[in-house]
């Protein structure tokens, strides 16, 4: 069977972790391009599996798109069994296409953009491979502990890269912050998982594969099940960058910025949404826990929307646009439209790789600053990176035709007819959307236009990337411009390619799958999801209204960043509360200081001082002195001199005799 | 018991006594030495007396035995003393303390 080969996809990786990881100094000193050569080689084999594996998969019929591979026993107690097993079916190879597909491309591109680290390129290539073999095993994993060791990895390799460079304190911190803020989510995650494995134990089902799992999920109570998955997606608030948890992210921009594309923007944080799909199960038994996901995604969208619309540093208005992003996915996701939220995880991972990627070639070429009110002008500069960002920019803000148009424009409508949907939901989420269009013509008017404001040291260096960053470049925008044409709504005249490709994994299809593999059926308690004819007119008033308010967004920046100069200070200097609260990003970070960080500080330091120092210590110090005072009273009679042992042997003696003599 | 038998073990206990005080109280080395001595002389001449009195030989050749062991223990004890004096200076067993932690 060809699927048993699915090991294959992981393991690369992993021995490129393994081959530069222990030998990388040496190699990088004989033959420094061998590093990236067994890295991106490992990640290109990867990616070659999976493009076999998914024809063979695309080969079968849809109901029978599912194979589960055990490679061997991880975990065996008593009943409990988790293996090391990988399952295929659209949903994984959908995920791990582009996960490998596109952390291929950045692999290529960080040749060039870190090829001036001395001394630290394997290293680099080690976590980039590492995380690589991490994200896979949480894709391809068929049991939620495999995947829980994934997510784990991942966060490991994101804050090694974040903190990459970290002689520079400020990047250390960014690291540390970002690793426990994901901390906090992972330590939902393990309550809900352990929670889900104890209570299906008590109805006899000690297994955590995903498959044992939804078969056997109707037995819980809906609480206990809207409990799970709340629980679920605390962790995934955490790696996905949402409403509560995203404070580390817009952080985490202090990694190289390949890391940012790769994990920051393309793969790691789409976690949660895929995780969110892969339980979708779970979540469509929980109307609650789903209103939840679609509000905290919708928030999340138009707050992070709402920050970089002020931001000035070129990666951070990346960074929270990102959030604002997954915000949708998780709208999408929330309003029952599984399909559409994973489609605008593929087309997202096109796009914002892609303005990662091109951001990396304007921060080469300026000589490491990100102050976009020093750039300016570098239109002519660098044609290739002016361009595949424009075509990422049009991708992002949904200009119709290109990839972000149909993902955003599903997400939307679903938004708005869906199950759970409402006019509200999808008012936030077009607002959020005329925001993305604003701050992003914003960064390309104040990055490539008008006058260069850097420095003259700075201008003569300006420079177009060298190949192996432009290459990539040029193979994204292809993608960001053609990406969306597999998911063409079925009103628009298309067939909506990925919602059929994923159906087999969503809702009702997932019970089909199983079954014919075998399985039980799994939805015994979900009302048959009713088949909207929606009003296809209605789509497209929407659809209209959309893009109107996109364009408005455009044209906005335009004026602002083009026409009229001065109207962003008179507008900041006209409004300066507001002005200074979105530029402080709300001032949640200052909340979570006060709120969270100095009370648990002020606890640590109670426990420390207070209980540790003077209640642990004291008690053990105690207890030491009151031994060491026994043994100091005690050690007078051990003198040394000999005549006082013959005295004491003396006595001995007498006390012997006389017991001997009186008493017996 | 006959007489010069209970004068023979009062004697020897007498010995003994003084032996152990001299073990007790003497800083001298060779001088505790030497009343070690007068203690197994003591004991000695205990064996002699109870010998004599229970017409057997064992005691007698108990005797030989400590008298042997004596004899060893005095070339032993000599030795480590001409040892420690060559060492400090001095055999008075108020400065040796290192039977000690």
């Amino acid at each position: 069977m060809m699927f048993d080969l699915v090991w294959l996809i992981p393991t690369f990786p992993l021995a490129g972790v393994l081959l530069n990881g222990l030998l990388g100094r040496r190699i990088e000193d004989k033959n420094k391009s061998l590093v990236h050569w067994i890295a991106c080689g490992a990640v290109g084999l990867s990616f070659l599996v999976t493009l076999a594996l998914f024809v063979k998969l695309l080969g079968l019929p849809s109901d029978k798109r599912l194979y589960d591979f055990t490679w061997f026993t991880w975990i065996a107690a008593g009943d409990f069994k988790v293996s090391v097993g990988y399952q295929i079916d659209p949903l994984s190879m959908f995920m791990c296409m582009f996960v490998t597909g596109v952390g291929f491309l950045i692999h290529v591109y960080s040749i060039g953009y870190m090829w001036h680290d001395e001394g630290r390129y394997y290293r680099y290539f080690t976590y980039l491979n590492l995380f690589m073999f991490s994200m896979i095993t949480l894709i391809l994993a068929d049991n939620f502990l495999l995947m829980f060791l994934g997510w784990e990895g991942v966060g490991v390799c994101s804050y090694l890269l974040i903190s990459f460079w970290f002689t520079d304190v400020a990047n250390a911190i960014a690291g540390k912050k970002a690793f426990i803020t994901n901390r906090v989510g992972d330590f939902f995650f393990a309550v809900g998982m352990l929670l889900l494995l104890t209570q299906l134990g008590g109805h006899g089902v000690w297994s955590l594969k995903f498959a044992d799992v939804f078969a056997n999920a109707y037995m819980l109570s809906p609480k206990l099940i809207t409990v799970i998955c709340l629980l679920f997606f605390l962790g995934c608030t955490a790696k996905s960058a949402q409403i509560p948890l995203y404070i580390w992210l817009p952080d985490a921009m202090a990694g190289p910025t390949p890391v940012s594309a790769l994990i920051h923007a393309a793969t790691m944080v789409t976690a949660g949404v895929y995780f969110v799909a892969r339980c979708n199960v779970l979540y469509s038994m929980s109307t609650f826990a789903m209103g939840v996901v679609a509000v905290v995604g919708a928030l999340t969208a138009l707050l992070a929307a709402t920050i970089a619309l002020t931001q000035n540093d070129i990666k951070k208005v990346l960074a929270y646009s990102t959030v604002s992003q997954l915000g949708y996915m998780f709208l999408g996701l929330g309003v029952g439209a599984f399909a559409a939220g994973l489609f605008h995880v593929l087309t997202h991972s096109f796009f914002k790789a892609l303005l990662f990627m091109c951001s990396g070639c304007v921060i080469h070429a300026m000589s490491g600053e990100q102050d976009m009110r020093k750039m300016g002008g570098l239109r002519h500069k660098m044609p290739i990176t002016f361009y595949t960002m424009v075509i990422g920019t049009l991708a992002i803000v949904g200009f119709p035709g290109l990839s972000g148009f149909f993902s955003k424009d599903e997400i939307l409508w679903k938004a708005f007819s869906g199950e759970q949907g409402s006019s509200i939901l999808w008012l936030m989420g077009v607002l959020a959307a005329a925001m993305t269009a604003f701050y992003m013509f914003r960064l390309i008017f104040m990055t490539f236009f008008n006058e260069c404001r850097a420095s003259e040291e700075v201008q003569k260096h300006i420079h177009e990337a060298p190949k192996t960053m432009t290459v990539p470049l040029i193979v994204l925008s292809v993608l960001s411009i053609i990406g969306g044409y597999i998911g063409v709504p079925e009103s628009l005249g298309g067939s909506n390619l990925v919602e059929h490709f994923l159906d087999p994994v969503i809702g009702l299809g997932h019970d089909k799958l199983f079954q014919s593999a075998g399985g039980p059926p799994l939805m015994h308690n979900i009302s048959e999801v009713a088949v909207h004819h929606h009003a296809v007119e209605a789509e497209y008033w929407l659809m209209l209204i959309a893009v109107g308010i996109v364009f408005g967004g455009i044209l906005l920046a335009y004026l602002m960043y083009m026409k009229k100069r001065s109207l962003p200070e008179t507008l900041a200097s006209g409004n300066p509360s507001f002005y200074r609260l979105l530029l402080n990003k709300w001032y949640v970070d200052e909340i979570y200081e006060k709120m969270v960080i100095n009370p648990l500080r002020s606890i640590s330091v109670f426990l420390w001082k207070g209980i540790d120092v003077v209640v642990i210590d004291g008690l053990v110090n105690s207890t030491a002195k009151f031994f060491m005072n026994c043994g100091v009273i005690s050690k007078a009679s051990q003198s040394g001199y000999v005549q006082r042992y013959a005295v004491s042997f003396l006595v001995g003696v007498f006390v012997l005799v006389a017991y001997y003599i009186y008493i017996r | 018991m006959s007489d010069y038998q209970s004068t023979y073990l009062t004697l020897s206990a007498i010995l003994f006594a003084i032996g152990t005080l001299g073990v007790i109280i003497r800083k001298d080395a060779i001088v505790v030495f030497l009343s070690i001595e007068i203690m197994l002389g003591a004991v000695n001449l205990a064996f002699i007396a109870f010998s004599r009195a229970n017409q057997s030989a064992e005691g007698i050749f108990m005797v030989m035995c400590v008298m042997a062991v004596a004899g060893a223990e005095a070339a032993i004890g000599l030795g480590i003393f001409v040892f420690l004096y060559r060492k400090t200076g001095t055999i008075n067993i108020d400065k040796f303390n290192l039977l000690k932690w």
